[in-house]
């Protein structure tokens, strides 16, 4: 009997907070047309391989360089791999940087930022310090650097964007935790027996989500490029590998013979991923925050 | 009135917002006049559209907001259609507005004197040779001390009291023949409101002026103006003298409004509405302390060497009985009721709860104490103590969470219950704060405040901010609660006439110390200290009400 109303309260919620989605979709058409986006773009990361017409890798000499055709949407490189199913492919591979690298920005960062908002003091102080001295280098050199020292693989990439990105993360958090840590509600968690790390983690810190999803998304944007651009200079992810960044730097060495198609379609969809990112970020906020229900 | 030449005319004035949820007549009808040398005070409650009138006369509706109908005239100007720099040469220079919050209509980075020679030099009443010497004295013309160096403050150096009065010197800099006074006293202590008010109605005396004073206090109003207009639903339900409305209001609604305006010689229950007046529930009051307070100190750490929050204070508080702890802002009761619920550490004394000292404890660690629970809290602000992101029935639930053994199943139910003991809807348990008004808030407050049947409760003005026939229900809510549950309460407020109908005993309070305390009767009718004193002649005196009168003639 219990079991049965609390799920029914449990569906309930769930409803309501299905139908706060679907309203904020329809208020705006923005974040409909962002969604939809990103929407083409997880089909693209999670059904490519096994949707494109043709293996990404396999190379055929005697069908090189060939324009855009109905057999080749996007045209076929110097070794006549099919750039369409490379572009797709390679959706998986980025999408999959620049999360991990998002994620793990996104978790260190809350944690140092709450941390050093919430106590303050010397640890505020060290805290700051510490991502003054990383934002002091020109960030895509730092990466570079982390890359070059680590070695060249795709898992450095992850850290080497997450590292540089942890201290937006670290003063969003720290500042928000901060002007709530002696807030009302904070001091009534207390009072109902919440310990100050209980009162951090399940009551201020939900409150920072809103502007942080705006973080998130443009951050994800960046991190692709960060990512395009470490291949691109020939750090990271290395051919055959079908992956935007390589794809653009390949390509552009036949820009000037006239085959534009190599580094434009790449370019292109790596344009439309950060676009689709920057796009979502306000609708990603307005899911996130209850105050947009009414 | 049809022998006086009136300033302002309002006739039927219609205001509509378009919001999301379709439009919304804000004002639907309200025609008022304003006469020469005259102040009307306007009183509603929260929605009742008294401020979006005045808005709107000031042509300085918000977006979406329109005047869509009636007339609004001004000295022969029409006001509806004049053109947009029309209006900018009226406002402040013709009709003036004081705002309701004045740190927030003061621009933070800027010199006070700065500010007021804006104003000054808008409307050419000063060149840029004479302004600060115009600007300083319109700063004495609102008798703030020592005008040289004020006009060199920013805002966030002076106290509310004096931001507004920095906020009616530059309302008044270029002699406005009608003042708009929006909620001029709101968040002000009671002394210095009475000192503001008492300065606006000097100003208009001696200049001439015309005034609209709105307000949601009805004893103010009566006090200061001459002819108030109650407002209900965008419309004008009653108008008449002061004295009319309060000794034979002809509105079911102004009647309400005067009843539950807290004064002296009413009971709580009275404040009600005459059908809901239940009899008054026996208290019962056991002679041992529940709670004592010996020499308790909170000395913080300052600039300027140490300052003294709370200087050695002592008292008692019985099992069952209801104290309350006056004194203005900066008194320290705010800090000693955060010291009280072991939100914060003393600095020295003993703080003894059924003989145990809670002072020994760190604050940090009550948390864990099995004495938390029975120890809790109302706040001031109900909208601030609630996470935005729970829902009333997740905020109700979190105490009963954490330190309750109930279980999921029995947490519902209780929660369902609390509900119906404060007297909130059970449908509106699903809903976020920011869709409750501001009774139902409170409501929410007080049912997760007695979740855990606590002994002790605070409750820190926990009306404040409440609509008076709202506060009339709350406190009698407490007054019932307490009776029930059998809890102690320690009522903080700054405002003696709530106080006393709440509170057995009472503690005033200043600049940390205690100055005065006993029975509430009898420092209401006889108070020894002059402070006490003071503090009582700065409430608003009502006039006499009818059926007071009748009951005195009996």
């Amino acid at each position: 009997m219990s079991d049965a109303t609390s799920n029914s309260l449990h569906v309930k919620s769930n409803d309501s907070a299905l139908a706060h989605v679907a309203y904020v979709l329809k208020s705006n058409p923005i974040t409909m047309l962002a969604f939809s986006m990103f929407a083409v773009l997880i089909v693209a990361a999670v059904f490519g391989p096994s949707l494109v017409p043709y293996d990404p890798l396999t190379s055929n000499a005697a069908n090189a360089l060939q324009p855009p055709s109905l057999a080749h949407w996007f045209g076929t490189d110097n070794l006549g791999r099919d750039v369409f199913s490379r572009v797709v492919v390679a959706t998986r591979l980025d999408l999959a940087i620049s999360v991990a690298a998002v994620a793990l920005s996104f978790a260190i960062g809350s944690v140092l930022g709450s941390i050093a908002g919430y106590w303050g003091g010397w640890i505020d102080a060290v805290l700051n310090r510490l991502f003054d001295t990383i934002m002091a280098f020109p960030l895509f050199v730092l990466a570079m650097g982390i890359v070059a020292a680590l070695g060249n693989t795709v898992e450095n990439i992850v850290y080497a964007t997450a590292v540089i990105n942890i201290p937006f993360y670290a003063r969003l958090v720290r500042a928000e935790v901060n002007i709530r840590r002696e807030s009302g509600f904070a001091l009534a968690a207390k009072l109902s027996g919440n310990s100050d790390i209980r009162v951090l983690a399940l009551h201020i810190f939900p409150n920072a989500l809103p502007p942080m999803m705006v973080q998130v998304s443009l951050n994800l944007g960046w991190a692709i490029l960060n990512a395009a651009g470490l291949s691109f200079i020939g750090l990271g992810v290395r051919p055959p590998t079908a992956e935007w960044g390589i794809m653009v730097a390949e390509g552009a060495n036949f820009i000037v013979s006239g085959e534009w198609w190599l580094a434009f379609f790449p370019g292109f969809a790596l344009m439309f991923a950060v676009f689709t990112f920057n796009l979502m970020g306000d609708g990603l906020r307005d899911i996130v925050d209850p105050r947009q229900r009414t | 009135m049809g022998k006086q030449m009136s300033l302002l005319s309002l006739r039927d004035l219609k205001v509509d917002f378009e919001t999301r949820k379709g439009t919304v007549n804000a004002v639907r009808g309200v025609s008022l006049e304003v006469g020469k040398g005259e102040i009307v005070g306007i009183v509603g409650e929260s929605g009742s559209g008294k401020s979006v009138t005045s808005y709107a006369l000031m042509r300085l509706l918000d977006k979406g907001g329109t005047i869509s109908g009636g007339d609004l005239a001004y000295g022969g100007i029409d006001l509806k259609s004049a053109k947009e720099s029309t209006m900018r040469d009226l406002r402040g220079r013709e009709i003036s507005m004081i705002f309701q919050n004045p740190r927030a209509a003061l621009n933070p980075i800027r010199k006070v004197g700065h500010q007021i020679e804006d104003v000054l030099r808008r409307h050419a009443k000063a060149t840029r040779a004479n302004a600060r010497a115009e600007a300083i004295k319109a700063l004495k013309a609102v008798r703030i001390n020592d005008a040289e160096n004020r006009y060199e403050a920013y805002p966030f150096e002076l106290s509310g009291g004096m931001c507004q009065r920095i906020v009616i010197a530059i309302a008044l800099a270029c002699d406005p023949k009608l003042l708009i006074a929006d909620e001029p006293t709101t968040g002000l202590d009671i002394t210095t409101q009475k000192a503001v008010m008492d300065l606006i109605a000097d100003l208009i005396v001696e200049r001439g002026m015309s005034a609209m004073v709105i307000t949601h206090d009805l004893g103010l109003a009566a006090q200061y103006c001459s002819r108030i207009v109650v407002m209900k639903d965008g419309e004008v339900v009653e108008a008449g003298s002061a004295r009319k409305l309060f000794s034979s209001p002809e509105h079911p609604y102004t009647q309400k409004l005067v009843d539950a305006t807290p004064r002296a010689g009413v009971s709580v229950r009275e404040l009600l509405l005459p059908e809901l007046r239940t009899p008054m529930p026996l208290t019962q009051i056991v002679e041992t302390p529940l709670l004592e307070v010996r020499d308790l100190y909170k000395t913080y750490k300052g600039k300027s060497g140490p300052v003294h929050a709370v200087n050695g204070l002592s008292f008692a508080i019985k099992k069952g009985q209801s104290v309350g702890l006056v004194g203005e802002s900066g008194c320290g009761k705010s800090t000693t009721s955060s010291m009280l619920v072991r939100l914060l550490d003393s600095t020295k004394g003993e703080i003894l709860f059924k003989g145990e000292d809670l002072a020994a404890i760190p604050a940090k660690q009550f948390a864990r104490d099995p004495r938390r629970a029975s120890i809790q809290m109302v706040f001031q602000d109900a909208t601030d103590s609630f996470n935005p992101r729970h829902t009333a029935r997740q905020i109700i639930g979190e105490p009963l969470a954490r330190l309750s053994p109930l279980n999921r199943s029995a947490r519902k139910a209780r929660i369902d219950e609390l509900a119906d003991l404060v007297g909130l809807p059970v449908a509106l348990l699903d809903r976020f704060p920011h869709q409750l008004s501001g009774g139902q808030k409170a409501r929410v407050g007080i049912a997760r405040a007695i979740a855990l049947e606590p002994e002790f409760l605070v409750l820190d003005e926990p009306t404040a901010a409440l609509d008076v026939s709202i506060q009339a229900i709350v406190l009698n809510l407490l007054v019932d609660l307490r009776a029930k549950l059998g809890i102690s309460y320690l009522f903080v407020s700054h405002d003696l006439n709530v106080v006393r109908l709440l509170c057995d005993e009472v503690i005033v309070m200043k600049a940390g110390e205690i100055v005065e305390s006993g029975p509430a009767e009898q420092i209401m009718s006889s108070p020894d200290h002059p402070y006490t004193r003071t503090l009582l002649e700065a409430a608003p005196h009502p006039p006499v009400l009818s059926s007071q009168a009748a009951k005195a003639a009996e």
